[in-house]
C-alpha cells in the first residue's frame, strides 16, 4: 500500500515542457525494452524453432516431434531447421525427407556428432 | 501539443477486380460448399486493408468523414426518409464474432458485414493459448473456436464471397498470443488474416504464461506479421477490464501500450502498422466524459504515428441493452471528438449472454449510427486545453512516466512484474497492493527458452533475431524456398477428430435444412432460444418468478430471467426472459400475405386522366398529425397529387361529419381518414363511425373509405367498415394504385 505521492515525484518533471515531456516517456519506453529486445534476438523457444519448420513445410504435428527431440538431444540452441537442414545434407536427401526421419527418430545420434564437430 | 493523425482513406479500391462465385442476395450461405476444395484455397490478398472513397453528396446531404457505400447494403431504419442511403465512416468498424461454432459464425458474418462491419474478430475458444502447438479442423469451441489453418481458411473464403457482395473489402482478425504465438503468426501469415491481436503483455498478465518466453515469442511473431502486414493490435484495453476502478488504470494503460509499442518497433514492425486497443474507462453514472476524454486525447498526442482501435467500454456493462448502447454511443462521442482509425463495437448483451446474431448487428449500427450522426463534428466543435482538458492530459502523461521510472529504478520490465506493478487498482503512484504478481521462473512453459548457439541458424524468410546466415540473397535459398514465398509446401490437414467436427454437426442439421424448416436462432442453427419481455405490475422479485411461470405456460423449455428493470418498487417491473422452444416451423404450412403488383405511376396515371378522381382528406379526431397523409398526397412525396388526383386535404383534428359533409359538397370519389393516436381503440371508432355516418346518410356506396394510420392495417381497416387499410411505411402510389382499380373494377372490395 501507498499513499498517493504524485505531488512531490513529480517535482522533476514539472519544469519539463509538453514536448520534453513526451520525448522523456518514449525515451524512458525505449530504455525499458532494449534488454526486452537482445533477449528475443539471443534466445529461442520450442514454438519459434516449430515455426521455422512449419516454413519449411512440415505439418504442425511433424513440427512438434521434430522440436521435442531436437530439445531432448539438446540441439535447440542450433535451431531445429538446422538440424534438419543439415541432415539432409548429411544424408543426401531433399528436406522434407530429412526432416520426416528426424520425426521419427532417426538420425539424431549422427546429427548431434555432426554438431560436434561443427562447420558444414 | 500536436494534433494526433488519423488515417487518410485510399483514394481508391486496392482491389479493383474480384473474381471468384457470386452470391446471390436470395442464396444462403453454403457452407458445405465452403468446406469443399479447402486444400486447394489460397487467399487473394495480404494484409490489412482501410476504407476509401472521400467525402461526398448522398441523398439531400453532403457528408465530411465517409467513404464510399456498399453495392449492397442495409441502411439504417430512418433512411427511408432519405431515399436509404447508408453513409459509410471513415472508420474501419468492428463486429466480434464469438459463438463456438464456426459454421453458425459464417452466417453472422455475412449479417454483420450488410450492417458496415469490415473488420470481423474471431473470439478464440477459451484454453487455446495454452496449448503448446497447433490445433486442426474444426472441433467446437467454448466463447469462441479453435483457430486453426481449416477454420482459416473456410472463413476467409467465406469473407471472399461477403466482400464480393457488399463490395468493400473485410479484414479479417484473430489472436497470436499464448504459448505458440509464432506457430499461430505463421499460420496467419500464410492464409491471409489481415489482423491480430499481439502483446507479450496479455500473455504474462492474463495468461500466466513465463514471461521470458512471452517476450521471445513475441518478436518472431511481430517479425512475421510485419512481413504479412497484418495490422496489430495491443492487449492494453485489458486492464480496464480487470480493474475494479477502471478509470485508476490510466497512467498504466499509457506505460503498458508503450512497451509494446517501443518493442515492436524495435523488432521492425512499422509504426503504421501498430493499433493501440483503447477503450474509455468508465461509463455513467460516473461522469464519463470528464474522466475519459483527457485520457483519449493524452493517448492520441503521445502515440501520434500509431492507429488507434477505439473500443466499446464493457467493464460497467450489466444485462440492460439499453444501458449499454447510451454507454457505447457516448465512446463514439470520444471518438469523434479526437480520432478513431478502427471504431470496435461490443455487443449491447455481452454484460447477459454470449453474443446473439442480432445483437451483434445492433452494435455495429450503433457505431455507424452514431459516426454518421457526428459526420465533421471537429469542424464546428474544438476541444479547449487551456482549462480542465489540458491540465488533466498534463497529469495523467506525468503520472505515466514517473511508472515508466520506477519500472527503471527497480531494474526494468521483469522485475517490475513481479513486484506487482501492474493492474493494480491504486491511481499511479498510489498503491493498492492488488496487482498482478508474476515471477520471473513461473508461468505456463517457465525454463523454455534457449540461448541461440553461435552457429544458430533459422533458412526461412521472416525469422528475428541472431542467425548464421551464409552469404545468400533470400535465408530461404538454403532450402530451395520457404512457405511465404511457395505457398504450395503448406501442408494442409483436415480433420483429426472423426466426431467433433463441421462436418458432423452440418450432417445432424441438414435434413432440417433442406425440408427447409424453420426454429428461431440467437446463436447456432435450431437452437430455438426466443425471448419474452413482459412488464408486471409486480416487486421485482415476484415479477421475476412470475415472468418465469408465464415462460413455462408458454412452453418454453429451461427459462432463464435474462434482466429485471425496476420500474417502481410496487407498481411494476419489466422482466425479459428467454426460453427454448422445441419445435419447427413448416414454411409449407404458412400462408404469406401476397404483396400485390402495383400498377405503374403511368397506367394510373392515364386512368386519372381518362375520367378524373377526387378526394377529400383529414386527421380525424382530436388527432394533430399530419405527415403521414402529407406523405400520401404531396406531390413533392410523389403522392396522389403527382398522378393527378384532385385532393381536397382538410387538416387536422377535423371531425367525421365535417369529412362525410365536404365529400358530399365536392362530390368526391373517396375519403381518405388518418388516424394515429390508439389509446382507448380510438383510431378503430374513428373509422367505425365514417362507416356509420355514410350508412346513416345513405352515401355508402357512393364513396370508396380508406384509413390510414400507424395502428391500422388493411385487414383491420376492412373488419371497421373500410374499403382499404394502409399501415406505417404506405406509399403514394399504393393508395393511388388502389383507388384506381376499386373505380375500374366497380368493386370497393377490389384490394
Amino acid at each position: 500500500m501507498r499513499a498517493d505521492d504524485y505531488a512531490i515525484r513529480r517535482q522533476h518533471l514539472a519544469e519539463l515542457t509538453d514536448d520534453e515531456l513526451k520525448e522523456r516517456f518514449w525515451q524512458l519506453a525505449g530504455e525499458i525494452t532494449d534488454p526486452l529486445v537482445e533477449l528475443a534476438a539471443t534466445h529461442t523457444s520450442p514454438s519459434i524453432e516449430r515455426s521455422v519448420l512449419l516454413r519449411m513445410g512440415f505439418s504442425g504435428q511433424e513440427a512438434g516431434e521434430i522440436v521435442t527431440r531436437c530439445g531432448e538431444k539438446g540441439l535447440l540452441g542450433k535451431g531445429a531447421g538446422h538440424a534438419v537442414l543439415r541432415y539432409a545434407r548429411l544424408t543426401g536427401q531433399d528436406v522434407r525427407l530429412a526432416g520426416l526421419a528426424l520425426a521419427q527418430g532417426e538420425g539424431w545420434d549422427e546429427l548431434q556428432a555432426a554438431f560436434g564437430k561443427g562447420g558444414w | 501539443m500536436e494534433q494526433h493523425e488519423t488515417i487518410t482513406p485510399a483514394e481508391t479500391a486496392p482491389i479493383p477486380i474480384w473474381s471468384g462465385r457470386e452470391l446471390r442476395e436470395s442464396d444462403k450461405l453454403d457452407v458445405e460448399q465452403i468446406l469443399t476444395g479447402l486444400e486447394h484455397y489460397r487467399p487473394r490478398r495480404r494484409g490489412w486493408t482501410w476504407r476509401f472513397g472521400g467525402g461526398q453528396t448522398l441523398g439531400p446531404f453532403q457528408y465530411h468523414q465517409v467513404t464510399d457505400s456498399l453495392q449492397r447494403s442495409i441502411p439504417l431504419p430512418a433512411a427511408k426518409y432519405f431515399g436509404q442511403i447508408d453513409p459509410q465512416p471513415d472508420c474501419v468498424i468492428t463486429a466480434e464474432i464469438a459463438s463456438g461454432r464456426f459454421e453458425d459464425d459464417l452466417r453472422r458474418m455475412r449479417m454483420a458485414a450488410w450492417h458496415g462491419a469490415d473488420h470481423i474478430m474471431v473470439i478464440r475458444t477459451a484454453g487455446q493459448s495454452h496449448f503448446d502447438g497447433l490445433l486442426e479442423g474444426t472441433p467446437e469451441g467454448v466463447g469462441g473456436v479453435p483457430i486453426t489453418r481449416k477454420q482459416l481458411r473456410a472463413t476467409r473464403k467465406a469473407l471472399d464471397l461477403i466482400e464480393n457482395e457488399v463490395g468493400r473489402p473485410i479484414n479479417f482478425h484473430s489472436y497470436v498470443s499464448g504459448v505458440a504465438g509464432p506457430e499461430i503468426a505463421v499460420l496467419f501469415a500464410e492464409e491471409g488474416v489481415n489482423g491480430a491481436h499481439q502483446d507479450p503483455q496479455y500473455n504474462i498478465l492474463y495468461r500466466n504464461v513465463n514471461m521470458y518466453r512471452s517476450f521471445v515469442d513475441a518478436a518472431e511473431a511481430k517479425c512475421l506479421m510485419t512481413w504479412a502486414k497484418i495490422l496489430q493490435i495491443d492487449g492494453a484495453h485489458n486492464a480496464n477490464a480487470t480493474a475494479r476502478e477502471a478509470w485508476k488504470v490510466m497512467p498504466e494503460l499509457l506505460v503498458q501500450h508503450a512497451i509494446n509499442c517501443s518493442f515492436s518497433a524495435r523488432v521492425g514492425m512499422p509504426e503504421e502498422q501498430m493499433a493501440l486497443s483503447t477503450v474509455p474507462p468508465t461509463a455513467p453514472p460516473a461522469p464519463c466524459l470528464r474522466i475519459d476524454l483527457p485520457y483519449a486525447v493524452a493517448l492520441r498526442w503521445l502515440f501520434s504515428r500509431h492507429r488507434m482501435r477505439a473500443q466499446m467500454n464493457t467493464r460497467y456493462i450489466e444485462a440492460d441493452p439499453r444501458e449499454a448502447t447510451v454507454t457505447h454511443v457516448l465512446n463514439v462521442l470520444i471518438s469523434r471528438l479526437t480520432t478513431a482509425d478502427i471504431q470496435s463495437t461490443i455487443t449491447p448483451d455481452e454484460g447477459r449472454n454470449v453474443p446473439w446474431h442480432y445483437n451483434s448487428v445492433a452494435a455495429v449500427d450503433t457505431a455507424k449510427q452514431a459516426l454518421v450522426g457526428m459526420d465533421g463534428l471537429r469542424e464546428m466543435v474544438a476541444l479547449r486545453r487551456d482549462g480542465p482538458l489540458g491540465a488533466a492530459m498534463r497529469e495523467i502523461v506525468e503520472r505515466a512516466v514517473l511508472f515508466l521510472e520506477e519500472i527503471q529504478a527497480v531494474g526494468g520490465y521483469f522485475a517490475a512484474v513481479a513486484g506487482g506493478f501492474f493492474v493494480d487498482s491504486g491511481l499511479y503512484p498510489e498503491r493498492a497492493g492488488d496487482g498482478i504478481v508474476r515471477h520471473m521462473d513461473g508461468g505456463v512453459a517457465a525454463g523454455s527458452i534457449v540461448p541461440r548457439d553461435h552457429d544458430y541458424l533459422a533458412p526461412v524468410c521472416a525469422h528475428y533475431g541472431q542467425n548464421n546466415l551464409p552469404d545468400i540473397s533470400s535465408p530461404c535459398d538454403l532450402i530451395g524456398g520457404c512457405t511465404l514465398c511457395h505457398p504450395e509446401k503448406i501442408v494442409y490437414i483436415d480433420e483429426l477428430d472423426d466426431e467433433d467436427n463441421a462436418a458432423v454437426r452440418l450432417a445432424a442439421t441438414r435434413q432440417h435444412r433442406q425440408a427447409g424448416l424453420l426454429r428461431p436462432e440467437v446463436q447456432w442453427y435450431q437452437d430455438g432460444v426466443v425471448t419474452v419481455t413482459a412488464f408486471f405490475p409486480a416487486a421485482p422479485d415476484l415479477a421475476a418468478a412470475a415472468a418465469l411461470e408465464l415462460a413455462k405456460r408458454l412452453n418454453l423449455q429451461d427459462p432463464e430471467v435474462l434482466q429485471v428493470r425496476t420500474m417502481h418498487p410496487a407498481e411494476g417491473t419489466l422482466v425479459e426472459v428467454k426460453g427454448v422452444v422445441g419445435f419447427d416451423i413448416d414454411p409449407r404450412q404458412i400462408v404469406i400475405p401476397e404483396k400485390r403488383q402495383l400498377l405503374s405511376a403511368e397506367q394510373i396515371r392515364s386512368q386519372v386522366e381518362r375520367q378524373s378522381l377526387r378526394i377529400v382528406a383529414a386527421t380525424v379526431g382530436e388527432d394533430e398529425h399530419s405527415v403521414g397523409m402529407r406523405e400520401i398526397i404531396d406531390i413533392k412525396h410523389g403522392g396522389l397529387e403527382s398522378f393527378g388526383i384532385d385532393c381536397h386535404y382538410l387538416g387536422t383534428s377535423v371531425s367525421i361529419e365535417k369529412v362525410v359533409d365536404a365529400a358530399l359538397e365536392v362530390d368526391a370519389d373517396a375519403i381518405l381518414i388518418s388516424t394515429i393516436i390508439s389509446h382507448a381503440d380510438i383510431h378503430r371508432r374513428n373509422m367505425r363511425r365514417l362507416h356509420d355516418l355514410c350508412l346513416e346518410r345513405g352515401v355508402r356506396e357512393r364513396f370508396l373509405l380508406v384509413a390510414g394510420g400507424t395502428q391500422v392495417s388493411d385487414e383491420l381497416a376492412r373488419s371497421c367498415g373500410m374499403d382499404a387499410g394502409f399501415g406505417r411505411g404506405t406509399k403514394g402510389i399504393e393508395v393511388a394504385d388502389f383507388l384506381v382499380r376499386a373505380r375500374q373494377q366497380g368493386n370497393r372490395h377490389a384490394h
